[in-house]
């Protein structure tokens, strides 16, 4: 017999002619989820991806698994309902910044701190790509679009901030145009136990194209990106000449390394229990216009929701046998009638 | 006085009483009390023969405070017994009921059977002397009214006794006044020679069985959980909490040994997408909620509706729009249930009709919605909900199978000679295969977009559109060879039938009854399933001249059967957010008969 969980990357790509525009940023994230996979050793049949709607939730139908493209926002509602019912499955969600910040905001909020066992790729292109170009909860105050002709005066949301703050156990970050950090990413995500939240920064270059250039091409990379590795400093620079160290002053900030003496430079801890550190590195930058923190950010360990769900039927099963419907029936006053 | 109104009708039916309950309480969960809007009522009917309502007016009316007496007096039947807790009817509380005289002292109760009670310092008499202090005993009259009322009805003394150190077994305090004040209520019946009669209501002949008596908020839950069983799969409930819903949330909540899963979600939206997704996973997915919920989770249904997955939405009515009267039941969400939704997106419709009956009702909107691969409105009342009767168990093995399989294998072959799922080809009743995530081999992908017919790819083909939007509304019209026909009661060659559907039924049924005793000829018909229509309708409403259709709506069934059978059906409305009483449905038959 064929063992199922042996596959490659082409085993998990559909017939279906994928749809996003030429040189859209959702092909490199689907070439990364499609190398993996295999790596996983997981089967197809007990994976599903789940999504709303927009560019990014088109992504269930290209992945030769279980799927479901559910409705504007609701993803992480459905797939908290699949997760409830089936604990045996795979689950990742994939959503947009309009879909799960906007109009879903309040379910993935809810997935997060429930930690329900999802795993939730946000693509953020700061831009509404399948209505045509309206600006996002992720756009930058003062964008222009075409329901913003005079400028965007809403505060953007922070991702990051927002999952951190919304009890996530797992959050992490990463981009389009790095293939090896994004597998890397999803493998972390996967290896969680309990919901992640993985931000993957992605470029639509049809409405908001090189939004994220200047931080994510590769000549940008080594300024602009602070790649969070667990147990080491964290450095970035062309010479790892910069560095964050947390003041007295309990603020995050970047330095020069060669200012504060490499001791002085934080080493970053993703199992830290207390989220506060992490949501500082989150607060470094959330935008393209300064050095930006990829990676991990928090991974900590909590009982993940369908568990504890599933183990309170256990606990009641265990109490009062498996259920009895003629008992159940009888349970309040009854009288016969001859 | 909720709760005491429970132990009443608890003891009545042990006793073997026929039994219809109304209770109606405020919005709000301390509403002023003494005040109008604050006033708490809890109307019961109790007879030796089969009944279906809770009375229309009742015979005796127990009055605690003057805005209680406001509030309810008009329902109490001409030369009615009243009896008030006269403790109560000082300045302040009348001001607050909005009297200028006392209406014990002005004559204008001169049409009733008066009886001045003092309720409250008997109570606190007795409860003195046990050491409760005069604040904690006031909170024990309604037990002397009810041990009042015990007296008056020869109900049995000791069940309730029993039951108050159950209740109460926390606080020997309370549990002891609540006893002295019961005690003292049945002796002051007793022994005051105020009454000039007691009732006694025999044992009722109902058949042979063993009774219990039950909410329809019970009822369905227990339904669902029979249904579960029967369907051989488990229950997913996502719900979010509202009124008069709720309780369904909590007693499944509390039957965690049959299986049962349910998610308190974070809204409206999500407890509808969660049951979507646990039905995706091989679950049952129900939603429990009311009108404004219905609303929220319209266009999760639509998905349901285009992912062709079983789902049950459990819509108990009350009055509206928007928050309109929460504790009150209406039944216009039935237009919400069959047309709000976006596009073309019909689904089965089953209404429960009694309080009981919910059991019934929630086994068939579940056997149409795994059998059919469709999401299944029921429609259930606060009425209903809260209501209780007597309820005969039904026996388990008697109950029907509903069971499906799952798909396990291909279902198609390509042209390469590849085997292949295609997760939109159906079967003998157009349903599609349920193919649940973890069987092998059969991955696909199914979405809100448009799919081709068989396939399930995504398609913005015209003809392909206009093809799966009529075969969605070819499955369900299908239903109709699988649900019962409708059935008269009564006069068969009446000019008049009087057609209903939900909690209407009781009324109906006695109203006409009441009619036919009296030598009019009526006939009367209830329906179960309000979509698809049972396929003898249109016959039976067309063999009738006028046909009635009373609705705690404006008329919505009414307009369903227009335009269905274009027959002239006349709508009777009552939109006051109680039920039809049997009297004043009887009423529009006579005059119809005239
Ligand atoms: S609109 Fe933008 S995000 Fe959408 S597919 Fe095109 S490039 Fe990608």
């Amino acid at each position: 017999m064929t063992d199922l969980s042996v596959t490659t990357p082409k085993d998990w790509a559909t017939d279906q002619e994928v749809r996003w525009c030429p040189g859209c940023g959702d092909y490199s994230i689907l070439t990364a989820m499609r190398m993996l996979m295999p790596d996983l050793g997981v089967r197809r049949e007990d994976t599903v991806f789940v999504s709303g709607i927009g560019c990014a939730a088109r992504f269930p139908y290209y992945m030769n698994t279980y799927g479901v493209h559910g409705i504007h926002g609701r993803a992480p509602a459905i797939a908290t309902g699949l997760a409830l019912a089936r604990p045996d499955l795979h689950i990742w969600v994939v959503g947009g910044d309009g879909d799960m910040l906007s109009i879903g905001g309040n379910h993935l909020i809810h997935a997060l701190r429930r930690n329900v066992n999802l795993k939730i790729l946000m693509f953020n292109n700061m831009i509404y790509g399948l209505t045509k170009g309206q600006y996002s909860p992720t756009s930058e105050v003062g964008k222009v679009t075409k329901s913003t002709p005079m400028g965007s005066i809403d505060q953007p949301f922070n991702p990051l901030s927002l999952a951190i703050g919304a009890e996530a156990t797992f959050v992490a970050r990463t981009h389009d145009m790095d293939r090896e950090h994004m597998m890397a990413m999803f493998r972390q995500a996967h290896a969680h136990k309990g919901a992640a939240f993985v931000e993957v920064l992605q470029n639509c270059n049809v409405f908001n194209d090189g939004a994220w250039e200047t931080i994510t091409k590769k000549a940008a990379r080594d300024e602009m990106l602070i790649r969070l590795e667990h147990g080491k400093s964290i450095r970035f620079g062309v010479d790892n000449e910069k560095g964050v160290v947390v003041g007295g002053d309990g603020q995050a900030r970047i330095v020069e390394v060669a200012d504060v003496g490499e001791a002085a430079i934080l080493v970053h801890d993703e199992h830290r229990d207390d989220p506060a550190l992490a949501f500082m590195l989150s607060r470094l930058s959330s935008s393209p216009f300064t050095p930006t923190p990829v990676g991990v950010f928090r991974n900590v360990q909590r009982t993940e929701y369908a568990e504890a769900v599933s183990g309170q039927l256990a606990a009641a099963q265990a109490k009062s046998g498996p259920g009895d419907l003629g008992a159940l029936l009888r349970s309040g006053p009854t009288w016969t009638v001859e | 006085m909720q709760l005491t109104g429970d132990r009443f009708t608890s003891v009545s039916a042990q006793y073997g009483n026929d039994l219809a309950t109304l209770p109606e309480y405020p919005a709000e969960i301390r509403a002023p009390a003494g005040t109008l809007a604050g006033v708490s009522a809890f109307q019961v009917q109790l007879s030796d023969h089969d009944i279906t309502t809770p009375g229309d007016a009742p015979n005796v009316l127990v009055a605690m405070n003057p805005a209680a007496l406001k509030a309810s007096l008009s329902v109490l039947e001409a030369g009615g017994t009243l009896i008030v807790n006269e403790d109560t009817f000082d300045d302040r509380n009348l001001a607050k009921a909005g009297y200028a005289t006392s209406p014990l002292e002005d004559d204008s109760l001169r049409g009733y059977n008066l009886y001045r009670v003092p309720m409250t310092r008997i109570t606190k008499e007795v409860c003195a002397v046990l050491g409760v202090k005069p604040r904690d005993a006031d909170r024990s009259k309604n037990f002397f009214a009810l041990g009042l009322i015990s007296w008056m009805y020869t109900r049995p003394v000791q069940p309730t006794i029993d039951w108050i150190s159950s209740r109460f077994r926390n606080n020997e305090l309370v549990c002891t006044a609540n006893t002295a004040a019961f005690k003292a209520g049945h002796a002051f019946g007793e022994t005051a020679e105020l009454f000039d009669f007691i009732y006694e209501i025999k044992p009722a002949r109902l058949a042979p069985g063993t009774y219990t008596n039950i909410s329809g908020n019970t009822a369905l839950s227990w339904g669902l959980v029979a249904a579960g069983q029967l369907a051989k799969l488990p229950l997913f409930l996502g719900s979010y909490p509202i009124t008069p819903a709720s309780d369904i949330l909590h007693e499944l909540s509390k039957l965690k040994q049959f299986g049962v899963r349910t998610f308190q979600a974070e809204d409206e939206i999500a407890a509808a997408g969660s049951a979507v997704g646990a039905a995706y996973g091989g679950h049952i997915g129900l939603t429990t909620t009311s009108g404004p919920g219905v609303a929220l989770k319209g266009e999760t249904i639509g998905l349901a509706v285009s992912l062709e997955l079983p789902m049950v939405v459990i819509d108990i009515q009350r009055g509206g729009p928007s928050t309109g009267l929460p504790t009150k039941t209406e039944q216009a969400d039935l237009l919400m249930a069959m047309y709000g939704r976006h596009g073309e997106s019909p689904l089965p419709i089953v209404a429960a009709y009694s309080s009981s009956q919910c059991f019934d009702a929630a086994i068939e909107a579940v056997r149409i919605a795994v059998k059919y691969r469709t999401p299944v409105m029921l429609l259930s009342d606060g009425y209903l909900a809260n209501g209780t009767e007597p309820w005969k168990l039904p026996d388990l093995d008697s109950l029907p199978d509903i069971s499906v399989s799952f798909a396990t294998e291909p279902n198609h072959v390509n042209e390469d000679g590849v085997a292949s799922f295609w997760p939109y080809l159906r079967d003998e009743n157009l349903a599609r295969p349920w193919a649940v995530p973890g069987t092998p081999g059969l991955m696909h992908r199914i979405g809100g977009i448009e799919k081709e017919d068989g396939t399930g790819n995504i398609s913005y083909d015209p003809a392909n559109h206009e093809f799966m939007v009529r075969m969605r509304a070819e499955r369900i019209a299908r239903i109709a060879d699988d649900i019962p026909e409708v059935e008269v009661e009564g006069d068969l060659d009446a000019d008049v039938l009087v057609i209903g559907w939900g909690s209407t039924w009781g009324a109906i049924g006695t109203a006409c009854a009441r009619v036919r005793a009296e030598g009019g000829k009526v006939a009367n018909a209830h329906l179960t399933h309000l979509n698809p229509f049972a396929r003898n309708l249109g016959e039976i409403l067309r063999s009738f001249k006028t046909v009635l259709v009373p609705e705690m709506n404006l008329g919505q069934l009414s307009r369903l059967i227009r335009a269905e059978y274009l027959v002239d059906a006349q709508s009777i409305s009552k939109i006051m957010g109680q039920p039809f009483t049997a009297a004043e449905l009887a009423e529009h038959v006579r005059g119809a008969l005239a």
